[in-house]
C-alpha cells in the first residue's frame, strides 16, 4: 500500500492548482501559493500574510494566487556534501542534488527549489526552461513528504526523468 | 554629504584558527592588544559595544557585557548589536555615534567567535517559521549554494572561469603568507584547488571560506581626544587613522538579487527594481558619508566568502565597470605592488570566517595597511581604504579609513 503523501511544508503549494494552462508531462500538477499585493501588483513567495512590503502599500489587500508554473533556469548549483539538520537526506547513502534558481517572467521574481533526482549539473544551462513538479523531499515510517521541485522542460519527455517524479 | 571623522586610536587581533577555546578569551586578547596599541588604559575606556556571537550562549547575545565583565567591572556603559556579517561594523558605528554626540571620548569595540565545524547551520530546534530554518529543510539549500549560485551567474554573464576564481585564491594566499593573524599561511596554487573536491558546482573546497575562531577590537575617540594625546606625546599624529564612513544600509524594495536564506527574490511586477543592487549601495553610502569615490581608494578588504564573491565587490565598489573583474585580477591590479591591493590581510581565503569579528578585523587590517605596519603584505602608501561584506538577512556593511 502506497505511504501517506503530506506536505512537507503548510499552506505554500497546492497539488490541485486551478490554472492548467501549463501541465507537466507525466507528473502531477502543482502550483507554488503566493500572495499578490493588490494595489501594488507585486508578489510574495512564501505567501506574506502579515501586510504587503511593498513600501507605501501597507493598506493593500494581499490576495492569494497560484505562481507561474514554468519559468527559465536564472542559476544553479548541486550540493555534493550532505547539508546540516534540519535537511532531512532522502535515501541512505546520501545522493547528491540539484537546486535551482528559477525567473518567473509575469511574477518577475526567481524562485528556489530543489531540482528533481537525476539531473546533473551538466543537464543544466543558464536561460533554459525549467517547469515544477511535485517531488518528496524524505520519506519516514508513515508518510512520504512532498515539495515542489524544478525540472527542465525538456527533460519531461525523456522516460528516465519521467520515473524521477513521483 | 560628509560626516565627522573619529579617531583610531588602537586595534588588536588575536589570531583566527580553530582552537576550540570560549570567545571570550580572544575578545579579551584583542581588546588587551588594542588598549595597549592606544596606551589606553582599560579604566579610560568611557563605551564598550560589542558584537554578538549567535553560537555561544546567553554570553554571546550580549557580547559588551561580557566583555566589560572579563576585562573587569568599571561601571562602563555597554551595548550589544548583531547584524550577521556586519556585526563588527554595528557596534563600531554604536561606538562612533556615542563619540560625535558628545556622549563620551573613547570607545572600546570588541567582537570573537568560536565557530563548530562543518557549514553553518541553524539553531537546534523545530522552527518552522524561521526562513533560516525552512531554508535548510525544504531546500538543503547551505551558504555555499547560495554563493556558488552568484559564482555561476558571473561565468553566465561576464564568461568568468573556474580559472579566474582559482587566481583569487592563489593570490589571497600569497597575500596571508607572512600575516601573523591569519589561520592559513601556506602557498595555494591552481593545482591545489583543480585538485579540491567540488561542494556546490562550480565552487571547490579551496573556494570557499572555512569558518574559525578569531577576535579582532578596536580603540576609538573624539578627534579632539586623539589631538590631547598627540599634544601629550602619547600618540604620533603621522600614525593617525580616522573612519571616515561606516555604512549599515538595508536593501532597498523589491530586491531582485537572490539573497541568504530566502526562497525567492522579491518580485519586480509591482514596484519597478532600484537602478543600485544592494550590494552596489552598502558601498555608494559609505562613498556619500565621507565625500570620496572609488577613484580615492588605495587598498581595500573584501568579503570573499567565495573566490568568485571579491571579484563581484570589484564592480560593487566601483573599482571597475560591470564584467571587468576579472581584467582587473588578471592584470595584477588586485595584488600587493599593483595600484590597487585588495585583501592584503589575505582575506577570508587565509582567515576563514569569524561572523562577528570578521568586520573588525578588516578595519584593524585596513588600519595598519595606512599607518604601514602590516606585518604581512603591505600596499605602498596607502592612505585611504575601505571595507566590505554581506551576509545574511540584509545586513552587510562598508566602512572607510583614512589618513
Amino acid at each position: 500500500m502506497a505511504k501517506e503523501r503530506r506536505p512537507a511544508v503548510e499552506g505554500w503549494f497546492t497539488l490541485d492548482p486551478t490554472d492548467r494552462t501549463h501541465e507537466p508531462t507525466g507528473a502531477e500538477p502543482i502550483a507554488l501559493i503566493g500572495t499578490r499585493c493588490s494595489d501594488s501588483g507585486t508578489y510574495f513567495f512564501p505567501p506574506e500574510r502579515v501586510m504587503s512590503r511593498a513600501p507605501g502599500y501597507a493598506g493593500s489587500e494581499l490576495v492569494d494566487v497560484e505562481l507561474s508554473t514554468i519559468g527559465r533556469l536564472w542559476s544553479y548549483t548541486d550540493a555534493q556534501y550532505q547539508p546540516p539538520e534540519p535537511f532531512v537526506a532522502a535515501s541512505d547513502p546520501y545522493e547528491p542534488f540539484c537546486l535551482a534558481a528559477v525567473e518567473l517572467d509575469k511574477e518577475k521574481m526567481v524562485v528556489l527549489g530543489q531540482i528533481v533526482p537525476g539531473i546533473s549539473v551538466d543537464d543544466l544551462k543558464v536561460g533554459m526552461e525549467m517547469e515544477l513538479v511535485p517531488g518528496v523531499l524524505y520519506e519516514d515510517d508513515e508518510a512520504e513528504y512532498i515539495v515542489w521541485k524544478w525540472r527542465p522542460v525538456a527533460a519531461g519527455s525523456t522516460e528516465s526523468a519521467k520515473e524521477s517524479v513521483r | 554629504m560628509s560626516v565627522e571623522q573619529v579617531a583610531v586610536l588602537g586595534v588588536g587581533m588575536h589570531q583566527w584558527g580553530k582552537w576550540g577555546r570560549n570567545f571570550v578569551e580572544y575578545g579579551v586578547a584583542a581588546a588587551r592588544a588594542a588598549l595597549a596599541d592606544a596606551a589606553i588604559d582599560w579604566r579610560d575606556v568611557q563605551f564598550v559595544a560589542g558584537a554578538d556571537t549567535m553560537r555561544n550562549g546567553y554570553p554571546g547575545y550580549v557580547a559588551g557585557a561580557t566583555f566589560a565583565q572579563a576585562l573587569g567591572w568599571t561601571g562602563v556603559p555597554v551595548t550589544s548589536a548583531y547584524g550577521a556579517c556586519a556585526s563588527g561594523a554595528m557596534a563600531l558605528d554604536a561606538a562612533r555615534q556615542r563619540i560625535l554626540s558628545g556622549m563620551c571620548d573613547v570607545a572600546l569595540v570588541v567582537g570573537a567567535d568560536t565557530t563548530p565545524k562543518g557549514f553553518l547551520k541553524p539553531n537546534a530546534g523545530e522552527r518552522g517559521d524561521d526562513p533560516d530554518w525552512l531554508r535548510f529543510r525544504l531546500l538543503g539549500a547551505t551558504n555555499p549554494s547560495y554563493f556558488a549560485m552568484w559564482a555561476r551567474r558571473r561565468m553566465d554573464l561576464y564568461g568568468a572561469t573556474v580559472d579566474d576564481f582559482a587566481q583569487v585564491k592563489v593570490k589571497n594566499a600569497a597575500h596571508g603568507l607572512e600575516n601573523p593573524y591569519a589561520r592559513y599561511r601556506k602557498a595555494v596554487t591552481t593545482a591545489d584547488i583543480e585538485a579540491s573536491p567540488t561542494v556546490s558546482n562550480p565552487l571547490r573546497l579551496l573556494d570557499i571560506c572555512a569558518t574559525s575562531d578569531g577576535g579582532a577590537a578596536l580603540v576609538i575617540s573624539s578627534m579632539d581626544y586623539a589631538k590631547k594625546l598627540i599634544e601629550k606625546g602619547s600618540l604620533s599624529s603621522e600614525k593617525l587613522v580616522r573612519i571616515s564612513a561606516i555604512s549599515t544600509v538595508t536593501p532597498t524594495f523589491p530586491n531582485t538579487i537572490l539573497e541568504l536564506p530566502e526562497f525567492a527574490t522579491d518580485s519586480a511586477a509591482g514596484l519597478a527594481a532600484p537602478e543600485v543592487t544592494f550590494k552596489q549601495d552598502i558601498g555608494r553610502a559609505a562613498y556619500n558619508q565621507a565625500g570620496i569615490g572609488p577613484d580615492d581608494v588605495d587598498v581595500a578588504e573584501v568579503y570573499d566568502l567565495s573566490t568568485a564573491l571579491e571579484l563581484d565587490w570589484y564592480e560593487d565598489l566601483g573599482f571597475c565597470a560591470q564584467g571587468d573583474a576579472e581584467k582587473l585580477l588578471r592584470d595584477g591590479v588586485t595584488t600587493v605592488g599593483g595600484r590597487l591591493p585588495v585583501n592584503p590581510s589575505g582575506g577570508l581565503a587565509c582567515f576563514g570566517e569569524a561572523v562577528p569579528a570578521q568586520a573588525l578585523a578588516q578595519v584593524c587590517e585596513l588600519t595598519w595597511q595606512l599607518r604601514g605596519t602590516a606585518q604581512g603584505a603591505l600596499a605602498e602608501d596607502a592612505k585611504v581604504g575601505i571595507s566590505a561584506n554581506q551576509g545574511l538577512f540584509g545586513h552587510g556593511s562598508s566602512v572607510i579609513v583614512s589618513r
